[in-house]
């Protein structure tokens, strides 16, 4: 297999606040290749938007304290200097943001906006800019495209922004696309029209993409690997199909119960989870989850579990205290709509507590 | 566009009658004095000044000497002779505007060089020292009343009562055609004192403006395009930042071109504030009249011209 494209190791993002230190991002590895998306996936607070800015270097002006590393083709982007970065930046690898119409600058032509991006990485006459604009236009689905490039952003509805949005974001085709919540502020429809241009640009231009959402719908369709991240920290790490055919971290099965279904039988009811995400100052102690996890132990207050190979799935890593076998029946479990006080007793009887089995310790669960 | 100028011209019209009936009605009610026993001057006889009255049509109704008033300006442009001097409010208005438009480009030209880097540098390093200490410096430029600190520079800085004589002082006022250098040297303290509480008003609100801007998720799209940092604040940032400080020029600027009264009077410029602040201890009510009404349309102006600007500055601004 080749070198991936980005790899992150161990990534850390931090923030000093009146309040204390926050903890965006806490130890995350990942990496993607080129051609294929990876998509990562979580409430908000979670550290996700956080990690990709750093990928930008857009938490640096921010005052975040940022450690690990970032490999980006042979330059660690965590300590390049700024004015290099700047020329990575939506040269090589380029961002959308979730609200097209805030993001994009309102006294601006969208034309403008496009030569813009052009203009900033290649030294091009203002004319080959624009058409590069009008070409960009097109290439993202937008009708019209020599009359839209001397509109205004508000001119277009909220579909059309996000695609001028991901055509600036192309204009200098960029090796690694990073989607922040593209579609969470759209139409439903709108949504799945987004999704399929991606993809499809994604096989036209063979670019790496990193989608960035809370909605596990979203990257169903178009993820190849995805991460799953709580309190800053990735808690399952799997394809796309082992997440929704034999998903591990009781967070990912909670976020599962909660997306609604078409095919689900009729009657079942969606199940929120419950509690809120933990502050990023004042962190739980022990599985960061625990305190929201419906089938939380003992030792899950105490024992702060990392991210580990699950047996018999290849490539798939999960941070859960749980023994494998257990996790399993729990998901057959709620797949079958079984009671959750039932499965909350499977979990404490079959747990790796009970005398005899492996008593997980910290040491033992480093990946 | 036009047919919303021309709507905003008509109301600004009617706005402007308004303004000249109340100041009509406001001498009516409130006489500060009789006008016609101040012209016929010390121990006139009751016969004169009833003469006197006669002849500057004080003894009809109120409701006639407004309409002969507005007769005059709609049918001749004639806006009345002073009560005092005979001279018509006209030609007194147009001999002292020139004062007052030298007072007040000065010292927009001068307040806008001072508060726009301080705005901006504040606002991009916010809080450290130049941030603290530029906003601590507006926040005592703001507080101090003019009339003080017009006299206080008079007493620091004039050749004839300063402590250091560095600038002319008040009275030293010349045009700009009579002798350049002498018109600008002495307008250096009325223009300082003009610009320094408006610099210190405009920086805070440069400065809040484009903390504002900068926080928005256009300027995260420009910086993520790999823009250089100055394009960013400079094309994204202070463009949009701008355009709020720019309405309130408009409206200071046609607020000061209606005479800026407390600096003309204490620099002694003749300018229309100077003149308007006479004509209100004279009694003179056909130059109050005038300049009420010029300093009204100044204003009605310069709030048609905010929105013109307002539609080319933000293209979102449409009006129909």
């Amino acid at each position: 297999m080749s070198e991936p494209l980005l790899s992150v190791e161990d990534l850390r993002v931090s923030f000093h606040t009146d309040d204390g230190v926050v903890h965006a991002v806490d130890g995350i590895s990942y990496s993607v290749r080129t051609g294929k998306t990876l998509g990562i996936v979580g409430e908000s607070g979670s550290g996700k938007s956080v990690s990709s800015l750093t990928t930008l270097g857009l938490t640096r002006t921010q005052g975040g304290r940022i450690e690990g590393r970032m490999m980006f083709e042979g330059r660690d982007l965590v300590t390049l200097p700024d004015d290099q970065m700047r020329r990575i930046r939506g040269n090589e690898i380029a961002m959308i943001f979730q609200d097209p119409l805030s993001s994009l600058h309102p006294f601006y032509k969208v034309g403008a906006q496009l030569t813009e991006a052009v203009l900033a990485h290649r030294d091009v006459s203002k004319k080959t800019a624009r058409n590069r604009a009008v070409e960009l236009l097109e290439l993202v689905g937008i009708p019209d495209p020599r009359r839209r490039v001397d509109q205004y952003p508000h001119e277009f509805s909220g579909g059309m922004r996000q695609r001028v949005m991901i055509g600036m974001a192309l204009a200098n085709e960029p090796k690694l696309l990073i989607a922040d919540e593209p579609t969470t502020a759209l139409d439903v429809t709108v949504q799945a029209q987004i999704l399929a241009l991606l993809e499809d640009l994604q096989d036209r231009l063979g670019m790496a993409i990193i989608i960035i959402t809370h909605d596990l719908g979203v990257v169903a369709a178009i993820a190849d690997e995805i991460a799953v991240m709580y309190a800053g920290r990735i808690v399952e790490h799997a394809s796309t199909e082992q997440i929704f055919g034999a998903p591990q971290h009781p967070y990912t099965w909670g976020l599962l119960k909660s997306i609604p279904r078409l095919d689900s039988p009729r009657g079942e009811e969606l199940v929120p989870i419950a509690g809120r995400p933990p502050s990023l100052i004042h962190r739980p102690s022990g599985c960061h989850f625990s305190p929201r996890c419906p089938y939380v132990q003992d030792a899950c207050k105490r024992v702060d579990p990392r991210l580990a190979p699950v047996p018999d799935q290849p490539g798939q890593a999960v941070a859960c205290l749980l023994e494998p076998a257990v996790r399993s029946q729990i998901w057959q479990g709620l797949k079958d709509g079984r009671e959750s006080d039932t499965l909350r007793e499977l979990a404490s009887t079959g747990a790796p507590l009970r005398a005899g089995a492996s008593t997980p310790t910290t040491s033992e669960a480093g990946p | 566009m036009t047919t919303y100028i021309i709507r905003r011209l008509l109301w600004g019209i009617l706005l402007l009658f308004l303004v000249s009936a109340l100041t009509f009605l406001f001498f009516y009610i409130f006489p500060a004095a009789d006008p016609a026993v101040l012209r016929a001057g010390r121990n006139a006889s009751p016969a004169t000044i009833a003469h006197i009255r006669h002849e500057l049509g004080l003894d009809k109704p109120i409701y006639t000497q407004y309409y002969n008033y507005m007769k005059g300006i709609i049918l001749h442009f004639n806006f009345g002779t002073s009560f005092y001097s005979g001279a018509s409010v006209l030609s007194l208005i147009v001999n002292r505007l020139p004062a007052t438009l030298s007072l007040t480009v000065g010292a927009v030209v001068l307040w806008i060089v001072i508060s726009v880097p301080i705005g901006i540098l504040s606002a991009l390093r916010r809080g450290s020292f130049l941030d603290r200490s530029a906003m601590g410096a507006a926040l005592v430029f703001v507080s101090m009343p003019v009339f003080w600190l017009g006299l206080l520079v008079l007493f620091l800085f004039a050749t004839d009562i300063g402590k250091f004589h560095v600038f002319p002082g008040a009275s030293t006022y010349v045009g700009l055609t009579t002798d350049p250098s002498k018109w600008f040297t002495s307008l250096i303290l009325p223009w300082f004192v003009l610009a320094a509480t408006q610099a210190a008003i405009y920086s805070r609100l440069l400065r809040g403006s484009l903390l504002e801007v900068m926080g928005e998720d256009y300027i995260r799209t420009a910086r993520a395009k790999g823009l250089t940092e100055r394009r960013v604040v400079w094309h994204h940032g202070v463009r949009s930042a701008i355009t709020p400080v720019i309405t309130v020029l408009a409206l200071d600027i046609g607020a000061l071109l209606g005479g800026a009264v407390i600096t003309e009077t204490v620099f002694d410029i003749p300018g229309i504030g100077r003149l308007n602040y006479d004509a209100i201890l004279h009694t003179d009510i056909p130059i109050v009249q005038g300049t009420v009404l010029l300093a009204a349309m100044f204003i009605v102006v310069a709030n048609i011209v905010v929105d013109i600007a307002y539609a080319y500055l933000d293209p979102r601004v449409r009006y129909t």
